[in-house]
């Protein structure tokens, strides 16, 4: 993997100011080749007669951390849900435009929500093991009710999943205990080796660490990066500093729009849109 | 704010108005005490009664042998109570699939407004007659097949359970927190497994207390059985021929102008009784751990 020393941000929103040097057509393929992992195009979402979501274009870059902040309501976890069709769980929801994975139209005819769901897994606010299975059965519940039966290679992703989820060591002599026996912070974790199990390409996180108190939310932080490696990561946060801690991007989402979209350190020190300067240094939300 | 008139406090009591506020406390409360011991008293007399009347029937030939012509000493009613066990089992493979599939579309498909009429379909079917559901039964099961049989039994009680279990079903499934069903849709699970594998097994405790609140409430129906199952002195040994069964035997003996008929309808009141109390106790282990969740 070529490292770039400047990349320039695959940026697709009108309010960046040119201050550096970018590839020549910023709508079309990027100079350095960055592999995207979601283009999304002219995407809009209602809820039954209510616009959640106004035109958003977006490229995600594939393997990094993209973190979308906002206000409440501003439709970032309403967009993170597009992302592998969660919203139609909601009845009354329609939308329109494209949204590509690697290449892939999620939203096309013949797709089943289940095989979207299966590459982009999804983890949530508050953690929720299943209470009827035990630990080691939470985790492989995802590849079991697929109709994987391989012993060797349950046991396999069992291990792997759990020591990517930084959760092996404190519970591999305590597989068979009630999954709800977990503290908050572990029954998180644990949810994402549940996530990681069935070997998603995209990671999605609603804010994941909303519920957790701070200990919890710094080992989080921490298995976020050792995730880079493997995963495209999007969480949605409404910590501006954990956005800062943990991202490669950063997209401010407010009031269904998409403000700005740029690499962290941009968004957080020298925003182009005088809403992101408001909304990053506390002004409002 | 100083006033020249003093206003003056509530006064306190005198001492005969605190007597007659005390004792009127206590006349409520033993009025109170009263009241409840008259709800509880009929469930007294109904086990006295069947005691006295019926303890000295029950013997080891009671549970072991089928009913003797009058004037034979002895003869019991094991038909009438395999049949009862045989007939509740049948009910349960017809209502609780019918019931526990109405629920499940209720508490995940349905609309609000084919939720309305569905519920209120089964609110009034929860209201006929046993009686009626007996005609309807024998005019479509036993009619055409000429003969009494115990499947046209088992499936009467069997519908008349699936209001009831559809009901307490919907309740347990609505009671799923959406976060489960939301986590399995996320790991890629299709839909169907999500509710058999996940929402129902959350909900399984709840669904058996419904399922067996039902069987308590249809053991003990006679009239349905009186226009399917006819009753039988021998043993079953064919489905499809009429079966005995507690409530049958027991109105067959009672109105019988034998004593020792008597004393055994009595008797199989009891054992009715018992099967009653037994599901009753079993409703209240499997609700313990389903509360304290």
């Amino acid at each position: 993997m070529t490292t770039i020393s400047e990349p320039p941000s695959v940026s697709s929103t009108t309010s960046r100011t040119v201050a550096e040097p970018v590839s020549a057509a910023p709508a079309a393929l990027p100079a350095v080749p960055e592999e995207i992992a979601f283009d999304i195009k002219d995407f809009c979402l209602w809820y039954g007669a209510r616009q959640a979501l106004y035109d958003v274009k977006i490229q995600i870059p594939a393997k990094k951390v993209t973190a979308i902040i906002g206000p409440s309501g501003c439709g970032k976890s309403t967009f993170l849900r597009a992302l592998n069709r969660m919203h139609e769980v909601t009845p009354g929801t329609r939308l329109t435009g494209s949204l590509r994975l690697f290449g892939a139209d999620l939203y096309s005819a013949g797709v089943e929500p289940a095989v979207v769901r299966r590459r982009v897994g999804m983890v949530f606010q508050k953690s929720n093991p299943f209470p009827t299975l035990s630990i080691g059965e939470n985790v492989l519940v995802g590849l079991r009710l697929n109709g994987i039966r391989d012993r060797d290679l349950l046991q396999q992703r069992l291990e792997n999943s759990l020591r990517q989820a930084a959760l092996w060591d404190e519970v591999k002599d305590h597989l068979s205990r009630p999954g709800v026996s977990l503290s908050g912070g572990q029954q998180q974790r644990l949810c994402i080796a549940r996530a990681l199990a069935v070997q998603p390409e995209v990671l999605l996180m609603d804010e994941p660490c909303s519920a957790l108190d701070p200990l919890a939310t710094a080992k989080i932080e921490e298995l976020i990066q050792t995730l880079r490696d493997d995963y495209t990561v999007i969480i949605v946060t409404h910590n501006m500093q954990q956005a800062a801690r943990c991202s490669d991007r950063t997209a401010f989402f407010y009031l269904g729009k998409l403000i700005e979209y740029d690499e962290t350190r941009r968004v957080f020190t020298t925003p182009s849109n005088p809403q992101t300067e408001a909304y990053v240094s506390g002004r409002f939300g | 704010m100083s006033s020249s008139r003093v206003i003056p406090l509530a006064t306190l009591p005198s001492a005969a108005q605190q007597r007659w506020r005390r004792w009127k406390s206590h006349a409520v409360a033993v009025a109170l005490a009263l009241c409840t011991l008259a709800v509880t008293a009929p469930l007294f007399m109904v086990v006295y009664f069947l005691v006295a009347r019926g303890a000295s029937a029950l013997d080891w030939n009671f549970f072991t042998q089928i009913p003797k012509p009058p004037g034979e000493i002895g003869g019991g009613m094991a038909n009438a109570i395999v049949g009862t066990f045989e007939l509740l089992a049948m009910a349960a493979v017809v209502g609780v699939p019918l019931g526990v599939m109405g629920a499940i579309y209720l508490a995940e498909y349905g609309s609000d407004r084919a939720n309305y009429w569905i519920r209120f379909s089964a609110d009034v079917l929860n209201g006929v007659p046993s009686i009626v559901w007996g005609m309807v039964i024998y005019l479509m099961l036993v009619v055409p097949f000429k003969t009494f049989s115990a499947y046209a039994a088992g499936i009467a009680l069997g519908i008349m359970m699936v209001p009831l279990v559809m009901r307490t079903t919907e309740e347990v499934l609505v009671l799923v927190p959406q976060s489960y069903r939301e986590a399995a849709l996320a790991l890629g699970i299709a839909r169907w497994k999500v509710i058999t594998e996940i929402v129902l097994k959350t909900a399984l405790k709840g669904i058996i207390t419904g399922v067996l609140v039902a069987l308590a409430r249809i053991a003990g129906e006679t009239a349905p059985l009186l226009f399917t199952a006819l009753g039988n002195a021998f043993w079953n040994h064919n489905l499809k021929e009429p079966i005995a069964a507690l409530p049958l035997q027991i109105f067959a003996y009672a109105i019988s102008p034998y004593d020792d008929w008597h004393r055994q309808a009595w008797a199989g009141a009891i054992v009715l009784m018992a099967l009653i109390l037994g599901l009753n106790i079993l409703v209240r282990f499997f609700s313990r751990g389903h509360k304290s969740s």
